[in-house]
């Protein structure tokens, strides 16, 4: 089980502010803050989770208050403000997935898991949640992988396909 | 899964390659960047260019269908500093069409986005992309560079004079940020709360300037409509309503995706195109136009056309072209269960008759399909939507009443069997059976 590690660094690595610095530019020399969404994003990618020290690293790095950086990273689904496994699955249950199986999906795999939504396996591999319309109902049921892979057609023949890559 | 049928290509002329098909070097081929080329070369002028796409009556195809024409022409003219923004944060339930448009053209997108800047006059645009398809971000981001490295966006643009930079941003998870002011807040930085209008964005929009926000299918709309000439693409659909709309048809069909039709398309032919009924069953009810839009029984919507006046006459709304196909197999209390679900979790919070409110219709709902209904369920809930509809920032709250007023109206029977009998009108066997993810006769 992950626990919050209190030895991680922080620090953001110096790649991650190169990328940050890539998003800073898209926007007007005194709008910084405009990268604070990618940036969090970058720093999750980093770090596996946003602690709360890390947020306030971005912030820093942004010139902005670390609550106003907080204040984003609650407001929106995909970021992780708590320890997630190594593979975050997010299962989309919303109405048209579920006329094509959203919800026996996620029935399905929290059987084959063991756990429920918001619960990651015992060792530390999967994190299950729920998910709202990810815009690809016509692809149903849809799973969203560690918030960038979009898996589509999860019937159970593809839904152990992936948990066989999940180690 | 890209397009699936079409009766008159336009949108969808680059899809049929797939992932194949998308560089810009596919888009020239089929004649894209031609019309930026023509608006510079002849100098054409904004009030021309405006009055041109006015003449299309192209509908805004986020969900509201305000006319773009129109509201192009509301941005001052004088202002030495605004923006274009794209709505790509397509969220709504049922809507996948912008997402398509992201990976199987999105310079058709840049485009239309260029052209707007022309013709508002922005020097700046920005393509506000939902977070969950990261991938359709990625491949705007590399047409992006295609685009910038061709010389139709940047400094000085082919020699012209004009220059116009466009970038991407990604959402992270916030059905709230499709809404345009919650999505310039959320650019901006923070949380996507929407703004109190007016000011509209052509007043006071990103980074508090002149700001022309439009959806994604609207502005590739713009390309075709220059180089057909507006009223070309006016009459591919019906008065009032012009051109072609991507719909994007989900549920118990046989070939759910994406379909291209002129707007006027009877439904029949659109279910017709998408395979029929799943299993050969019964239509039972069809949203026609993403879940905000109040449901439709099957009976009514078989007499409608596809576009703003019918769907509109028959009561309901075209909205962003998000057709949700409904059998016989639904209980239609647990499919309102899972709407209002979504709109009390994505509720920004800000107006209390939207934060409460979406509360109490979804543990209401919840009560009656968990069979602890209350034989007063329904005048309560039709009670909560009145204290919701017109009393927010935003409509969201309206988009939350709309279904449970709806499903309550049409399916007022299977409510009150709900109540009465603590279960489900619908066998269970017979609802699981519908999904398809379990094959026949499999445990
Ligand atoms: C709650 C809510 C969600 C919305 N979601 C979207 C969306 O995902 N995509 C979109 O284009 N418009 C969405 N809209 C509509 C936008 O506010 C806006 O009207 C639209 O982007 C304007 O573009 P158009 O005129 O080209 O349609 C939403 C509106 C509301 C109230
Ligand atoms: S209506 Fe709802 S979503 Fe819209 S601003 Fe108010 S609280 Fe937020």
């Amino acid at each position: 089980m992950n626990t919050p590690n209190t030895m991680l660094s922080p620090e953001l690595s110096p790649e991650s502010l190169k990328k940050i610095d890539r998003e800073v530019a898209k926007y007007p020399a005194d709008q910084k803050q405009s990268a604070v969404m990618a940036a969090l994003v970058i720093a999750q990618d980093e770090k596996g989770w946003l602690p709360k020290e890390t947020i306030a690293a971005v912030a820093t790095y942004l010139g902005m208050a670390p609550m106003a950086a907080y204040e984003v990273a609650s407001f929106y689904n995909m970021y992780d403000l708590h320890p997630v496994g190594k593979y975050k699955i997010t299962v989309c249950t919303n109405l048209p997935c579920a006329l094509s199986g959203g919800v026996h999906a996620a029935d399905y795999i929290k059987q084959k898991l063991g756990i429920d939504f918001n619960e990651t396996t015992p060792d530390g591999m999967v994190t299950l949640k729920e998910g709202e319309c990810m815009g690809a109902c016509g692809d149903a049921p849809v799973m969203l992988v560690n918030n960038k892979r979009m898996c589509s057609f999860m019937l159970p023949e593809q839904i152990d396909k992936l948990l066989a890559e999940c180690k | 899964m890209a397009l699936i049928d079409t009766i008159n290509p336009l949108l969808t002329t680059g899809w049929t390659k797939g992932d194949a098909g998308w560089s810009l070097k596919d888009y020239e081929a089929r004649g894209g960047y031609k019309q930026w080329r023509r608006v510079l070369e002849s100098k054409m002028s904004q009030d021309d260019l405006i009055a041109e796409v006015k003449k299309s009556v192209l509908r805004g195809r986020g969900g509201a269908g305000f006319p773009t024409g129109l509201k192009w022409s509301f941005m001052p003219k004088a202002a030495p500093v605004k923006y274009v923004v794209c709505n790509t944060d397509e969220g709504e339930p049922g809507t996948f069409k912008d997402r398509d448009l992201m990976r199987f053209d999105p310079h058709s997108v840049i485009e239309g986005m260029i052209i707007a800047g022309y013709a508002v006059g922005a020097k700046a645009g920005y393509n506000y992309i939902h977070g969950e398809i990261f991938e359709a971000y990625q491949r705007f981001e590399e047409a992006l560079d295609q685009a910038r490295a061709a010389g139709y966006l940047g400094d000085n643009i082919l020699g012209s004079g004009f220059s116009f930079d466009l970038f991407a941003h990604h959402g992270w998870g916030a059905y709230i940020c499709g809404e345009e002011t919650g999505l310039l807040e959320s650019i901006e930085g923070k949380k996507g709360q929407p703004r109190f209008k007016p000011p509209f964005p052509a007043n006071f929009g990103l980074y508090g300037k002149p700001t022309t926000i439009n959806n994604t299918e609207t502005f590739a709309a713009i390309p075709f409509i220059l180089g057909m000439g507006g009223e070309a693409y006016l009459n591919l659909g019906k008065p009032n309503n012009g051109g072609t709309k991507l719909f994007s048809v989900s549920g118990h069909v046989n070939r759910p995706g994406n379909f291209e039709v002129p707007m006027g398309t009877p439904f029949s032919k659109l279910l017709e195109m998408a395979g029929g009924m799943r299993g050969g069953r019964k239509l039972k009810a069809v949203i026609p136009g993403g879940s905000s839009a109040p449901v439709l029984p099957g009976e009514v919507i078989m007499d409608c056309t596809m576009d703003y006046d019918s769907i509109a006459k028959a009561g309901s709304m075209l909205g962003s072209g998000a057709v949700i196909v409904m059998d016989e197999t639904v209980c239609m209390v647990k499919a309102l269960e899972r709407l209002s679900y979504f709109y009390y979790e994505e509720s920004c919070g800000q107006c209390t008759p939207c934060r409460e409110g979406s509360g109490w219709l979804y543990r209401v709902v919840h009560r009656i399909e968990h069979g602890e209904g209350r034989p007063e369920d329904l005048d309560l809930l039709n009670r909560v939507t009145d204290n919701m509809m017109g009393k927010t920032i935003c409509a969201l709250a309206d988009a939350a009443a709309f279904p449970v007023r709806s499903f309550i109206k049409h399916f007022k029977s299977e409510f009150e069997y709900h109540i009465e009998n603590k279960k489900c009108l619908v066998d269970p066997e017979i609802q699981r059976m519908g999904s398809g993810f379990f094959k026949a006769g499999a445990a």
